[in-house]
């Protein structure tokens, strides 16, 4: 199992769950979120619960000058860094800025100290928003869209470098996100399940995964519709 | 739509969720009528208010554990099935388990459950030391048997009618091994069923499964399961394999599927296939049978299921329960899940617990309008036995039955006046039974 992992976006359900998985392999975990203080019951369960270190830190991921200094803070460069931070509704810029250019760059300064190290795992939470832009959420969308877009060509850049990078689809899932949303049955996922997926592409080194397999499917087949009848539905 | 594991009764309700201590004041101080809810994992309508339902599942985090005493502090949402998961590998075990793994610890102090070794260990608040407490006027007290003693007692099996515990501290207990030593033992008729559960007084875990629909000479027969933990040099090698497979019962099953021969045809096949004789097996087939089947409760069809749980004092058990059987047996209604079990002393230290050393009985029942007559017939007989009913379980029950069956009512009803005079924390349970 890696050895360590750095969470962005760590109050996240999702970012919570992921760091669950992790911890309960032994991994040393270090969460960094907007509001480091929230975390600290969190990081106490993870050391009852897994014996395993876990540390707390400060990251706001729109402060892009400021990435360099905050990777070089750390103790060590993380085996695993996973990005969650993601922003679903709101004023366009900041979501763009929230779900593509900051996070772009983040990994983009992560990439080029694995690179150079030679091994490590990139982790980016993107969404199937991602593969057709739709009436309901095309900000969010496109930015995702573009995130997805970047972890492919830092895959297709780092295949040879021994650093994975994973981009994960998650489709609907139960957070607080998405709290009040009617989400369908069976294609919404728990925190955990996501959690569990990420943990497993880790160390399957896998390339794109969907959590729910059935979201392959249902993309697969919104991606075949002509333009022109899509741009009639209402999505 | 929410209802209790019984799908009986449903109802709107508005459901709020509580991330930990700060969030649980927020919300109990934000409502005026409101009643916690832990996994829903009681049969009736004890967690359901139809103004407004706080979830504390999401308060879930554990918060410090003592290796040396076996101590867990975890917040009240935390699930049974995590702190297993958690330390049965490092050699602990739940001091007292009921039969589903998947409650909360603010659901099994609610309820003050009790386990398959009440006998011996007592209910499950007897092995907590302390909780914090959120009150209706928002502010959070720690309770123990020197803080807040009346709180303490009165919110120990107090059905969250006192307030909303937000976090616990209690012992976990050392196991050797996470597998349990099972012995089987075959009863031909209740009086028999009685008399080996009451010799097995010395295992540390003993349950019987009873047929409530065989009838004469056979009425009551069971099948006795009694259990240790297993020690080390008992396991085979290799050790049995724990499966964690589990299937979900995807849909509900229709109404007519539970029938007098239906169940008759399984009580026959589960007495037949459980032999006399002793088997080393995981924890979890032993103590959690019907986890494996997620969502089981579908079988009862949409209409739901109310499960019937009494207790009948020691003295009264014998004449009580045959009673009980004939009733139930006549009727021709009843599951196959039907468990008969035998308990210790009553925990003084719970105002409203349900166990007193006698035996109990709990029995499923599908959802129709016999059903509910058929209840209020178990209801007098186990009232003129000097029994009681376990709220946890209950959806029909009625207030005179509460107040015979219950001595300390009064005393809860005093302390929960002096807390919660308005009666904020209120259940469809709480206003039917007028407690
Ligand atoms: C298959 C099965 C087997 C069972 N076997 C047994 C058994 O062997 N022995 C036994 O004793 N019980 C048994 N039960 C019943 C179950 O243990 C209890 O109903 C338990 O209370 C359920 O816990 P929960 O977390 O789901 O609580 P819920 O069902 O959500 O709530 C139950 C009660 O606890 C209160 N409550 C929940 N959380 C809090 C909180 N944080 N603060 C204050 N009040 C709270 C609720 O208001 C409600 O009154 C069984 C149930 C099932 C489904
Ligand atoms: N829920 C779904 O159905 C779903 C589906 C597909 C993809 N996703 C993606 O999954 C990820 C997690 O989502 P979620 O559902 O768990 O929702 P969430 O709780 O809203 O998660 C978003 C996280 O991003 C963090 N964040 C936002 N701006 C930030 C910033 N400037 N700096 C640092 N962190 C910032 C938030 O931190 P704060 O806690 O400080 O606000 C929050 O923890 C997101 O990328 C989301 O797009 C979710």
């Amino acid at each position: 199992m890696s050895k360590s992992v750095l969470i962005l976006g760590a109050a996240s359900d999702i970012g919570l769950a992921i760091a669950h998985e992790f911890a309960r392999e032994k991994a040393g975990v270090i969460l960094a979120a907007r509001e480091p203080g929230r975390l600290e019951a969190d990081a106490v369960d993870l050391r009852v619960r897994y014996g395993t270190e876990v540390t707390v830190t400060e990251f706001d991921i729109l402060r892009t000058d400021r990435h360099d200094a905050f990777l070089d803070g750390l103790p060590a460069l993380p085996d695993v860094v996973v990005c969650v931070v993601g922003l679903l509704t709101g004023q366009a810029e900041l979501v763009m800025q929230t779900n593509f250019n900051a996070p772009a760059l983040m990994l983009e300064a992560v990439a080029a100290r694995m690179e150079a190290r030679g091994t490590g795992s990139i982790v980016g939470i993107s969404s199937v928003a991602g593969d057709r832009g739709r009436a309901s959420n095309y900000v969010y969308g496109s930015a995702k869209a573009g995130f997805t877009a970047f972890l492919s060509g830092l895959r297709n850049r780092l295949a040879a470098k021994g650093v994975q990078v994973v981009t994960v689809k998650p489709g609907f899932v139960r957070t607080k996100m998405t709290a009040g949303m009617k989400l369908p049955g069976p294609i919404t996922a728990e925190p955990k399940e996501v959690g569990a997926a990420v943990l497993a592409a880790v160390e399957r080194k896998r390339d794109v995964i969907y959590v729910r397999p059935v979201w392959r499917l249902i993309m697969t087949i919104i991606r075949l519709i002509p333009e022109t009848i899509f741009k009639r539905l209402s999505l | 739509m929410l209802s209790g594991w019984g799908n009986y009764p449903r109802v709107e309700a508005r459901l709020l969720m509580a991330r930990g201590r700060d969030e649980a004041r927020a919300a109990v101080s934000s409502e005026a009528s409101l009643i916690a809810r832990g996994n829903g994992r009681s049969y009736g309508d004890a967690a359901l208010n139809p103004n407004a339902v706080l979830s504390m599942l999401r308060s879930s985090r554990m918060i410090a554990f003592d290796e040396e005493s076996g101590r867990l502090t975890c917040e009240a949402g935390v699930m049974l099935a995590d702190i297993l998961d958690v330390f049965v590998p490092r050699g602990w075990f739940a001091p007292v388990t009921p039969g589903t793994k998947f409650v909360t610890v603010g659901g099994m102090i609610a309820s003050d459950v009790h386990g398959k070794n009440h006998h011996g260990a007592g209910s499950f608040t007897e092995h907590v030391d302390s909780f914090d407490l959120a009150l209706a006027d928002g502010q959070v007290v720690t309770c123990s048997r020197s803080e807040n003693a009346d709180l303490f007692a009165a919110t120990c099996g107090g059905m969250g009618l006192t307030g909303t515990i937000v976090s616990a501290t209690f012992r976990l207990i050392r196991v050797e091994s996470p597998y349990i030593r099972q012995e089987t033992r075959q009863a031909a008729n209740l009086a028999e069923a009685m008399a080996l559960l009451d010799q097995s007084a010395s295992s540390t875990y003993s349950v019987a499964w009873i047929d409530c629909l065989s009838t004469g000479a056979r009425m009551g027969r069971s099948v006795i399961f009694c259990g240790e933990h297993a020690l080390p040099h008992e396991l085979p090698s290799p050790p049995p394999k724990a499966d964690t497979r589990t299937v979900t019962m995807p849909f509900h099953a229709p109404a007519m599927l539970l029938n007098r021969w239906s169940v008759s045809a399984f009580n026959e096949f589960y007495y037949r296939r459980n032999p006399a004789g002793t088997a080393i097996i995981p924890y979890g087939p032993y103590f959690y049978p019907l986890d494996a089947i997620l969502a089981w409760n579908r079988l009862y069809g949409r209409a739901g299921f109310v499960q019937y749980q009494c207790v009948l004092p020691k003295a009264a058990a014998a004449e009580g329960m045959a009673t009980l059987l004939r009733r139930i047996a006549a009727s021709g209604k009843g599951s196959f899940l039907a468990v008969l079990k035998q308990f210790g002393a009553t925990n003084p230290h719970g105002m409203l617990s349900f166990p007193m050393e006698g035996y109990t009985l709990a029995l499923d029942f599908a959802v129709d309008r016999k059903t509910l007559a058929l209840l209020g017939e178990l209801d007098a007989i186990t009232g003129d036995h000097g029994g009681r009913i376990y709220l946890a379980k209950d959806a029909c029950s009625r207030p005179d039955l509460l107040r015979r069956g219950y001595p300390r009512l009064d005393e809860f009803l005093a302390v929960r006046h002096k807390v919660d005079p308005d009666n904020k924390f209120s259940s469809l349970l709480s206003q039917r039974l007028g407690l």
